[in-house]
Formats: C-alpha cells, structure tokens, sequence
C-alpha cells in the first residue's frame, strides 16, 4: 500500500482538532447510544410485564381470601322443626331446607329490631343477602345433634357475593342497577347492619380449604380439592417420572452404543419435549380412556399424561447430571473390580442424585400448572365437591386439579368468581415457588463442582 | 381396581422370593458370603426380579391388548343385519362399549344389581334414563342386539380381567420357583441381574419411541375415521369452519389456520424484537451484575404456567384493549366488539414468548468467537456496528432457528387463546375481531360429552394432526439450522 497517498485515502478530516468531533462520528455515536438504549428498553418492557403481571395478581387475587360474614342469632324454633317434639331424627330430617328459611328470617327481624335498624325492606329480602348456602348450614347444623332444637344460636353465615363484592369494592350502587338479585334498598340494609357490627369481612380459610361451589354460590368456592387432585396427579408422576427417567438417562448416558436406535430414542425425546402438551391431551383421551377405559376426569389419567409429558424434561436434566460426574470415578470404580453397573448405580448415581433432584422437581412444578391435556381429559366443567375417602378413590374418582379449576373459574358468567381465579392463581405460584425455590437450595447446597 | 391389587400381590411376592432366594444362597455357601459367586444380594434379586418382571410384563400387554381382542369378538357376534343402513360397525361398537361402560358404572355405584342388569330387557325397561341418573348419556335408545353385546362384551371383560389375574400370579409364582430352584453358590447371579437390568433401563428408554408411536397412531386411527366420514377435500381445501351437531357440517381447516398463524405472527412481532434486544444488551453491553440481575428475572416469565396468561389476557389485556379500541373508549372509535381478539392472544403470548426468544438468542450470540468481536472492533467499528456488522450476522441461522422454535410453541399454545383469542373462524385481516385457532377448536370439539362416532368430534384429531406435523417440521427445521450453525463455530 505504498502508493497510497494522502489525498487518495478516503479521509474526510481536513484540518480542525481532533477533540472536536466531526458530524459522522457525532452520528455513529449517536447510533451507539440508540441501539443501546433500544437493549435497556427491551429489557425494562421485559422486566415491566413482569411486574404488571405480579401486581395484578396480587391486587386482584388477595379479595379471595377475605370473604363477608354475617353473624345472626337464630331461634330453632321447635313448632317449625320437630312438630311432634319427638327429636326423632328421620322427622327432622323430613324438613327440608325449605323450612329452615323462615327461621333466618325470622331471626332478621328480631335482629333488625334489637338493633334499631329500620328498614322497608321485607324480612324475605333481608335474608336474601345471605348465601344460598345459609339454610342448609343451618338444617346440617341441627341434624348433628337435635337436642339444640329450641335454643337460640348465633351462626356466622356467609354473605351473598353480592354483598361481599360490595365490601370489596366490586359491586357499587351503578353497576347493580341491571342486577335482579340485589337492590340499593338490601345495600342500605347491609350499611346499617356494617354499623351494627353485625356484618364484617374476615380472612376465609374455606378458600384454601374449602370444595368448589356451584356456578351460584360463588362465595363459598374454594381450592382445597382441586388441591388434592394436584397431589394425585403429582405423585403419579413422581412415582412413574423419576424412576422411568432415570432409567432412561443411565442407559443413554452409560450404556447406549452408537448405533441407530440410540439415534431414533434420542431424536424422539428432544422432539417429545417440543410438542405442544394439548397433543398429550388428545394422547390421553385416546389412549387411556377411549382404549383402555380407564375413568374419565381421574387424577390417575392425568398423572399419566403429565409423566409423558414431564418425561423429556426429566430425561434431559439427569442426562446433564450423569455428564457432570467426572469419568475418573467410573474409572477407579472399574479399576478396583465392580462392574459396569455397579459402578453406575454405586458411584455415578449417587453423585448425580442431587442434580437429578433438581430437574425433577422443576419437571414436577411445570406439570403442576399445565391445563390443556387436562381440559381433553375431562378435569373440568364439574363441580369437585368431595374431597376424596382413600387412595383409590383419589386416584380414580373424577377431580379437578389446580390449574383447571382456575379455568372453570374463569369461564363462569359471575365476576365474583374472577376473584377467586385470581386468588387461585396466587395459590398455584406460591406451590411453584416454592417448589423452584427448592431446586435452587438443592443445587446450591448439595451440587459438587469438580 | 383389582388390577392395583394384582400389582402389590405380585410386589409382596417378589419381597418374599428377595429374603428367600438370598437366604438359600447364604445356605449353600454355609453361611460363608466369601464362598458365592456374587455378593448375596444379587441372589435375592435375581429370584424377585425373575418373578416380578415377567408377570408385570405380560399384565401390561394383556390390559392392552385385551379390549381389542373383546371388541373383534363382539363385533364378530353383530349380526349383519342388526346394523342400521346409516351406520357402521364401528359405530354400532362404539354403543356397545358405551351401554357396557354405564352397566359397568350403575353396578359400581349400587344402582343397579347384576341380577337386574340381566333381567334388563331393551323393549320394556328405559336402559337409556337408568343409566342416565349414574351419568352415562347415551345418543339413543338402545336396540336388543346392542344390549346382547353389551351383555356378552361385559361377561367377556370379567372373564378376561380373572383369567388375567390367574395368568399373571402363576407366571409370577413360577419365576420365583424357578429361579429359586436355580440358586446355589455357583450360580452367577450378578450377571444375570445386570443383563436384566440393562434389558429394563431399554425398556425405560424405548418408551420415548413409544410415547411417539402412540400419539402419531392415536390420531391416525381417528384421522382415518374422520375421513371416512368427511370429505378431505373439504378439511384441508374448504372455506368455512361451521360444526353443526346434527351433521352436515363445514369442517375445514384453514379458517383455523389462518387465525393460527395470525395469532403467532403477533406475538413473534412482540417477542422478537423484545427477546433480540435483550439478548444483544445482555450479551454484549450488560455488566455482570446487570446481567446476574436481569436474566433470571426475564426467565420468570417463562416459567409462569400458561394458565395464568390466559387468565391475564382474558380479564385484563382484553378489556384494556376494548377501553381502547372499543365504543366508547379513549380513542373513540368502535373497532373492537368484545376483550377476546387476535390482538389480545397475540400480544400475551409475545410477553410468554420474550424469555423463550431472549435466553435462545443469547446463547446463541455467545457462541459467536470472541474474535470476530475483538476484529471488528480492533477495526474502529462501535459496538453496536460490530453487533449489526458481524456478530448478528455470524449468529443469523442460529436466530431464524430460535424464531423457529417460538413459533413453534406460539402455534401449539393452547390456553392463552383458549381464553383470549375468542371462538369464531374466519379470514380476517383486522387483528381487534376474535378468531379462532386450531389447538381453541381441538379444546372446544373434545370437551364435553364426546360422541367418537361424529365428524364433529373426530375432526378434532385431523387437527390435533395437523398441528402435530406442524410444530413437528417446525423444531425438526430449526434444530437443524441450529446444529448446522454450531457446527460452524465449534
């Protein structure tokens, strides 16, 4: 390049300071600082999702776990319960829940009085702020023992959602203009019965606890069985998962010669991983219930779903594992007479059992909230009422899991039960955090670096 | 369940034959562990697993193939002329399973006896309201031939399930006497422990292929159905999408694919850019603890179960949009009718997608050598004309093979357009109208009261299909563009 010369070369500094910055690289600077600041954007709208999606399910979740209760005090009355004043208990039960509601109302309007409360309401309407649920808590409540016929008893009933929503903030006024089945009339009613310290918003266990209600009783739905249809399927998984996938890592890992059926298992599990999980669905409902009749909606079909599903991760992360455990132990352990699988299940494994642990458990967390195999399966569009009696009946008897019943929830016509959705969300994250936060310590504390 | 049962019978068994066949072994060496062959746990072993893995092997085929074998017989006892000129065989066999199923399920549950289930007779007792208070709804009125198969496919069922039982113990009980016969302190009990072992840990891996093999068969078999019921040309080649439960539908495909690709093409415009920038920041600008900071929080998002978007999109995105777009809203245009549209299912699924696309591209940008970066710098490149220049294009075939990946997972979404996307199909370009997706149709068409004898619900497995071949192709493509790419810098 010696024929290079200075006018040939093309330079556009002609004189001037070179503290100074000419145009072009005022511009390449400026273009750094864009493309730059584009990075951070990307990442603080990344990081701002995050936090919006937090907030919103913190602050729309949390109603969930207060619920309105009204506090009354009802007279058994004996003429209405046990005419013949026998306490016989097929007598009793005859009464249906039907005549349990004079009761109630009766004892609003005793309320009403002792509290000074006036109102125009009829003792009817004043009763209909409580849950539909109210009679029957209360034909329960004497048919467990019917010596209490007569007394007068203060019940703590749950409030419509209605009015629970009004605590909440969620129903004003306006927006009930349309709404059939409360009135500004039973809202002035519940006001003076706030004062009264008779109504009053408490933490409700029945949320976490409690069974799923029907599609009108949106204020006593709870996650509790839903919960144990989780567990169910969880450990149907555990138990098939991990013992299955461990099997199948040691073999890939340790044992598979080169040849073209190491290839076809290895191909398929990198794309099992990568399809879609409603096509495990559809795999479920063929397979498990149209061919082998195994019953619909039961947390053993799920669980077994959710094990092909999970398999892969599981497969990959203890492959990881095994890979990391320095070839120098299986050698040592060959080298002083154990065989190739004593070496593998006495040396290798151990020493690997910690990361396996670890991609367990996150296998597990993301089978705890997937839905869409669920949906083919049949787990939701039915109530879960029962907590299920025994193993078996866990396994096999219809439920909901987690995850569906959010979605039953949130397909239901009442907004009242987008609360509960939300506030099932936040169960559900608190399990997966847990469960993530679990691994971490696991690696943390037990992984070995060599 | 007797099934259950059988399995902890043959479990205690082989605990048994464990502490027996370790015991004999310890016998014939006199008690003496140095004169065996091998340690004495592999005795143990090897009588417990020769009496537990045949028998759990043949018990797993037997409930497999039993219900085919039963099916073939019974359908071979339907008489010609006992099925309807509008029906199959396959169709009459399905009310057969059907009205066998909710005998089964009344006997369970005490509404009916096995006496009355025989005293049954198709004319006179309503079969169809019985067995509708247990919960089994059937089409129609079930027929006296359909009963009488009903009848026999039960009997052979529970003859079956105890000829099962029987099999499966005897085998069990003779594994264990034969291996038990078999060991003394000469035999070589860990070789062929170890050989039956690696025999399992195949079995375990092979199970990758058969998951595989089941899910391409299921919906083969059912895709095949469908066709025999529906014209093809109409599945892949038609234009409307209108299921009609009393037959006659439009089952075409392509309204749903449309509204598919739609959907992913929205959250690909959202994820992509987002995930790019924030693996080019993270890679090439972040400090060490920007990055340690910032990369595990962006991976959260990717850990949120899709259920939680769904519900995101459907009770906030989409109403925020209709305050928007919709009448009455801040702009005061009515474009939008409802919260569920391409829009919304488009834009929750991009944030879904951020951490997928920015954790891929990272790892992929890393693996661009250090030297190409040092080059263009070294050059008087700025960095960010060293990241357009050469490291994004160096990275390029590993990027399109990360887009790839995500658009897989956006076509195979499920609950987020469940819930956001909304349920009518139809080709449209305006991303606020609600459409529909192929996985939304898959859901809608199998949930319920399935009836596997109608189009309606058998196109639900052409579609899940479908999509199977399509994320399928998708991941086999950019697995390999990736491969290719790392190839190219290792």
């Amino acid at each position: 390049m010696t024929d290079l010369t200075p006018d040939a070369a093309p330079g556009r500094r002609h004189g001037g300071s070179l503290l100074t910055l000419d145009a072009r690289t005022r511009r390449r600077n400026r273009a750094e600082a864009r493309f730059r600041a584009y990075g951070i954007g990307a990442i603080l709208i990344g990081l701002l999702m995050l936090v919006v999606l937090v907030v919103t399910i913190v602050s729309r979740g949390t109603g969930a776990y207060t619920q309105t209760f009204v506090t009354l005090d009802v007279e058994l009355l004996e003429n209405k319960l046990d005419k013949k004043g026998t306490r016989d208990i097929e007598a009793i039960k005859k009464v249906s829940t039907f005549g349990y509601t004079p009761l109630i109302n009766a004892a609003f309007e005793t309320a009403a009085q002792k509290a000074g409360i006036e109102t125009a309401l009829k003792p009817k309407d004043q009763a209909a702020i409580l849950s539909k649920s109210a009679a029957a808590q209360l034909r329960d409540y004497v048919l467990a023992d019917p010596s209490r016929i007569g007394q007068t008893v203060s019940f703590r009933f749950l409030a419509n959602s209605r009015v629970d929503g009004y605590l909440k903030g969620r129903v004003t006024r306006e927006s009930i203009a349309n709404d059939k089945s409360i009135s500004a009339e039973q809202l002035d009613f519940v006001d003076q019965l706030i004062a009264a310290g008779m109504i009053r918003k408490t933490f409700n266990l029945d949320f976490i606890l409690g069974s799923d209600a029907s599609d009108q009783r949106p204020e006593a739905a709870g996650m509790g069985v839903s919960m144990v249809g989780s567990l169910f399927m969880m450990l149907v998984v555990l138990v098939l998962a991990l013992p299955i996938g461990v099997a199948a890592s040691i073999y890939l890992e340790e044992f598979a010669p080169k040849n073209w059926l190491t290839d076809v298992i290895e191909v398929n599990i990198s794309n099992l991983a990568a399809v879609p999980s409603i096509v495990f669905g559809i795999l479920g409902l063929a397979v498990f219930i149209n061919y082998m009749h195994l019953p619909m909606s039961a947390p053993l079909v799920g669980g077994l779903v959710l094990t092909l599903m999970t398999l892969p991760t599981i497969i990959i992360s203890t492959r990881a594992s095994l890979k990391s455990v320095p070839p120098s132990i299986r050698d040592a352990a060959l080298g002083v007479g154990a065989s190739k699988m004593q070496a593998v299940f006495h040396h290798v494994l151990p020493l690997a059992a910690p990361g396996i642990l670890t991609g367990t458990i996150i296998g597990l967390a993301q089978a705890l909230g997937e839905t869409a195999p669920l949906l083919l399966i049949g787990m939701v569009g039915f109530i879960a009422s029962n907590p299920p009696d025994g193993i078996a009946a866990g396994l096999l008897s219809p439920n909901s899991a987690m995850p569906a019943q959010i979605y039953e929830w949130a397909k239901r016509a009442d907004p009242a039960f987008y609360e509960r959705a939300w506030g099932g969300i936040i169960i559900l994250l608190v399990f997966l955090v847990t469960m993530n936060t679990l691994a971490v310590i696991l690696r943390r504390r037990f992984e070995r670096r060599w | 369940m007797p099934t259950l049962w059988l399995v902890l019978f043959l479990l205690l068994l082989s605990t048994l034959g464990f502490f027996a066949g370790r015991a004999r072994a310890l016998k014939s060496a006199g008690g003496d562990p140095r004169k065996l062959h091998s340690l004495p746990v592999y005795y143990g072993l090897n009588v417990a697993l020769s009496g537990l893995v045949p028998a759990l092997g043949v018990l797993a085929v037997w409930l497999l193939a039993q219900p085919m074998l039963i099916d073939t017989r019974v359908s071979s006892l339907l008489p010609e002329d006992s099925i309807p000129a509008d029906l199959t065989r396959d169709l009459v066999m399905s009310d057969v399973r059907r009205v066998a199923e909710g005998l089964d399920i009344a006997v369970g549950q005490g509404a009916l006896s096995e006496a009355e289930v025989g005293a049954l007779k198709a004319g006179s007792s309503d079969i169809r309201a019985r067995l509708g208070e247990v919960g089994v709804a059937l089409g129609s009125d079930v027929r006296p031939e359909v009963l009488a198969a009903a009848r026999s496919y039960r009997a052979l069922s529970h003859t079956g399930t105890l000829v099962m039982a029987a099999v499966v113990a005897g085998l069990s009980l003779a594994g264990l006497a034969w291996s038990y016969a078999r060991t003394h302190r000469d035999y070589r009990a860990r070789n062929v422990v170890e050989r039956g072992v690696l025999a399992l840990l195949i079995l375990a891996a092979s199970l990758a292929i058969l998951t595989t093999i089941g899910i391409v068969l299921s919906m083969l078999f059912e895709t095949a159905n469908f066709f025999g019921l529906h014209d093809w040309r109409d599945f892949f080649f038609g234009s409307t999408w209108a299921p009609n439960f009393r037959g006659d539908s439009e089952l075409s495909i392509l309204p749903l694919l449309w509204g598919t690709l739609y959907i992913s093409l929205i959250a690909l415009l959202v994820s992509v850019p987002i995930g790019l920038f924030a693996a080019i920041y993270l890679s090439e600008y972040a400090g060490k603890a920007t990055r340690s900071f910032a990369k595990p929080l962006l991976e959260i998002l990717a850990g949120i179960p899709t259920i939680v978007y769904g519900l995101f999109a459907l009770l906030t995105v989409g109403p925020m949009l209709a305050d928007i777009f919709g009448k009455g809203g801040a702009l005061g245009v009515d474009w939008m009718a409802g919260a569920t549209s391409v829009l919304t299912a488009g834009v929750v699924m991009g944030i879904m997608l951020i951490p997928f696309v920015s954790s891929l591209s990272d790892d992929i940008i890393n693996a661009v050598p250090q030297s190409m970066r040092d080059g263009s710098l070294g050059l008087g490149a700025t960095r960010s004309e060293t990241v357009r220049s050469v490291v994004l294009p160096a990275a390029l075939p590993g990027i399109v093979g990360a887009v790839l990946l995500a658009a897989s997972r956006a076509i195979g979404e499920t609950m987020i357009v469940v819930m956001g996307a909304g349920a009518i199909a139809k080709f449209s370009l305006n991303p606020l109208e609600s459409m529909t997706t192929i996985t939304t149709r898959i859901v809608s068409q199998l949930t319920g009261d399935t009836d596997f004898a109608s189009p309606e619900t058998l196109v639900a497995f052409a579609l899940g299909l479908t999509l199977f071949v399509l994320t399928l192709g998708l991941n086999v493509l950019a697995l390999y563009i990736v491969r290719k790419y790392r190839e190219q810098y290792e």
